[in-house]
């Protein structure tokens, strides 16, 4: 096999294997940096060999085996060291009694509490929102740090100096290596869906460069959610939050022209969402619902989705239902983003002087100052009431505070269209 | 990127017999995988070629001939379509498929951008035509 192929199967390979390999390692040694360094020693050992030894024929096995071996080496090393500190020696003896058996038990994960506490871990709350990310999509997703530098348009060492710092902080703070249980989960599981979100949504609607949507980040979003759902299917926000994405993916191809321009949802060609997705959006929409019938937060959001995935045409949309469903998020989650949405959502329901009222009593929230969609949806409100001056100044001043390129293109030309 | 992973048909698939069930119950511990690793958008199996039926198109002559069709190894058995970040990573896969003989054929789904020039903006607006008169339709 010549080198260039065997290093893309290898890779392959690593995508495939790398978040149970480190996951089963850091169960073993306790400590998620080191487990991703006997890894990525294994990697290396594979990126040397298979070039010419050829891809063994369960590569999977074989970076285990490999990875294994350093990991009860280090394992030998710290017992012998320890036995000179004797506390710490026996404390080992009765966690992990024979190296070669604790690491069969660490690798065999059947349940996947394995796999759930790498991802419990990689998005703790000692880390900041930031790291989480970078850790998650390295260690769950399998991205390397050039990939996630580019997702995020920062420079490499960036990227690499907070996956460092992330895994001292971990160490640092000696956050356990498990899924956390009884009051704690429900508060460490947001932390985890919201990481998830976060990573979707910047390939969803890009906050900063050339491009208003990057597919490959959705993507990737929904494959760590998509996999969260199947290790904590108990949970009904996990459903909800994978509902959420799969239904906003499903527009992925009808959101951007041909010249990359943004099209907005209600002058979307709906042929054109994918409904395989929506489909999967509504099979996961019907598993968010919680025990007592109500949704959460992300539940609500994917059923506001679902409403508009089920229109066949904008103008059959059910505004009426979207309200509703905006009233209860505003219950759960009371924000002025979502507000400004209640207000669209009101807009279109009961007439645009119903929304522009809503949009005028957040006009002076802090919060929203430097948020391009609060004028951009006042603009549009405006212009629907004929009130174009005030209109175009609201999409100029919408155009002047987006990072996006496209998007502030896309609000200027709005106000010029008036 | 997509995958269709296609399944060619052979004897026992077009004789409409049944996997085992060992058979069965090792794809079903497969496809757990596949589901549990995030990457199955979808995966069905198709009914033998007898109960299909084929159309050939030659200008406006339509032709309908019914199944069975004989060439076995060019016929589909069934299919997965994955969500994967490489050919390769499909291909990783599919060499974890439990099957021990026959062939499986992996092709890219075509992505809007993958279109580029050929879908024109009068081809766009043709189809938001079509998409108005079935909204128009469904209104009667």
């Amino acid at each position: 096999m010549s080198p260039p192929k065997a290093a893309e199967a290898i890779d392959a390979v690593w995508r495939i294997e790398s978040a149970r390999l480190i996951a089963g390692l850091a169960r073993m040694v306790g400590d998620v940096g080191l487990a991703e360094d006997f890894a990525q020693d294994a990697l290396v050992a594979a990126l040397e060999q298979w070039p010419t030894s050829g891809i063994p024929d369960n590569p999977g096995a074989w970076l285990m085996a490999t990875a294994k071996h350093q990991a009860i080496d280090h394992l030998r090393r710290r017992t012998m060291q320890d036995t000179k500190h004797e506390h710490l020696g026996r404390e080992l003896d009765e966690r992990q009694g024979d190296p070669e058996e604790a690491i069969a038990d660490a690798l065999d994960d059947q349940v996947g509490d394995n796999l759930l506490s790498l991802i419990f871990t990689s998005c703790h709350p000692v880390l900041a929102t930031e790291a989480r990310v970078a850790l998650t999509l390295r260690l769950l997703g399998g991205l390397t740090t050039d990939e996630i530098a580019r997702a995020f348009l920062v420079p490499k060492s960036t990227i690499q100096q907070r996956i460092v710092r992330a895994k001292r902080s971990l160490a640092a703070a000696r956050v356990p290596f498990e899924v956390p249980r009884g009051p704690e989960l429900a508060a460490r599981l947001e932390s985890v869906l919201e990481v998830i979100y976060l990573v979707f949504n910047e390939g969803y609607s890009a906050t900063a460069g050339a491009d208003w949507v990057r597919p490959a980040l959705c993507e990737d979003a929904l494959r760590l959610g998509r996999i969260l759902a199947e290790l904590a299917p108990d949970h009904p926000e996990v459903h909800g939050l994978v509902a959420l994405m799969e239904l906003q993916a499903s527009r992925i191809r009808a959101r951007v022209s041909p010249t990359g321009e943004p099209i907005l949802l209600l002058d979307q060609d709906r042929g054109r969402w994918d409904h395989l997705l929506i489909g999967r959006g509504l099979a996961a929409l019907t598993r968010a619902e919680g025990p007592g019938g109500g949704y959460g937060p992300y539940g609500i959001q994917a059923a506001i989705a679902a409403c508009h995935a089920r229109a066949r045409a904008a103008e059959e949309t059910d505004w009426t239902q979207i309200v509703a469903l905006y009233d209860a998020l505003a219950q759960l989650m009371p924000s002025p983003v979502v507000e400004l949405n209640r207000a669209v959502a009101l807009g279109m329901a009961f007439g645009p002087a119903a929304g522009l009222e809503l949009v005028d009593s957040l006009k002076d929230d802090p919060a929203l100052a430097s948020y391009h969609l609060l004028p951009s949806v006042r603009g549009d409100l405006l212009a629907k009431l004929g009130r174009f001056e005030e209109a175009r100044a609201e999409f100029a001043r919408a155009a002047s505070l987006t990072q996006n390129s496209r998007e502030r293109a896309l609000l200027q030309r709005k106000g010029e269209a008036l | 990127m997509r995958f269709i992973v296609m399944v060619k048909a052979n004897k026992d698939s077009e004789a409409g017999i049944l996997p085992t069930t060992e058979q069965l119950a090792e794809m079903g511990t497969f496809n757990d995988e596949l589901v549990k690793a995030g990457i199955m958008l979808a995966g069905e199996g198709l009914h033998d070629s007898s109960k299909g039926v084929r159309i050939s198109y030659d200008g406006k002559k339509r032709t309908v001939r019914d199944g069975p069709f004989t060439e076995t190894k060019e016929l589909v058995a069934g299919f997965w379509i994955w969500q994967v970040k490489s050919k390769q990573e499909a291909l990783e896969w599919a060499k974890r498929i439990p099957f021990q003989e026959g062939d499986v054929e992996i092709r890219q789904v075509f992505e809007a951008e993958d279109f580029g020039a050929e879908f024109t903006p009068e081809l766009r607006e043709q189809e938001e035509r079509q998409r108005q008169a079935i909204a128009r339709n469904r209104k009667r």
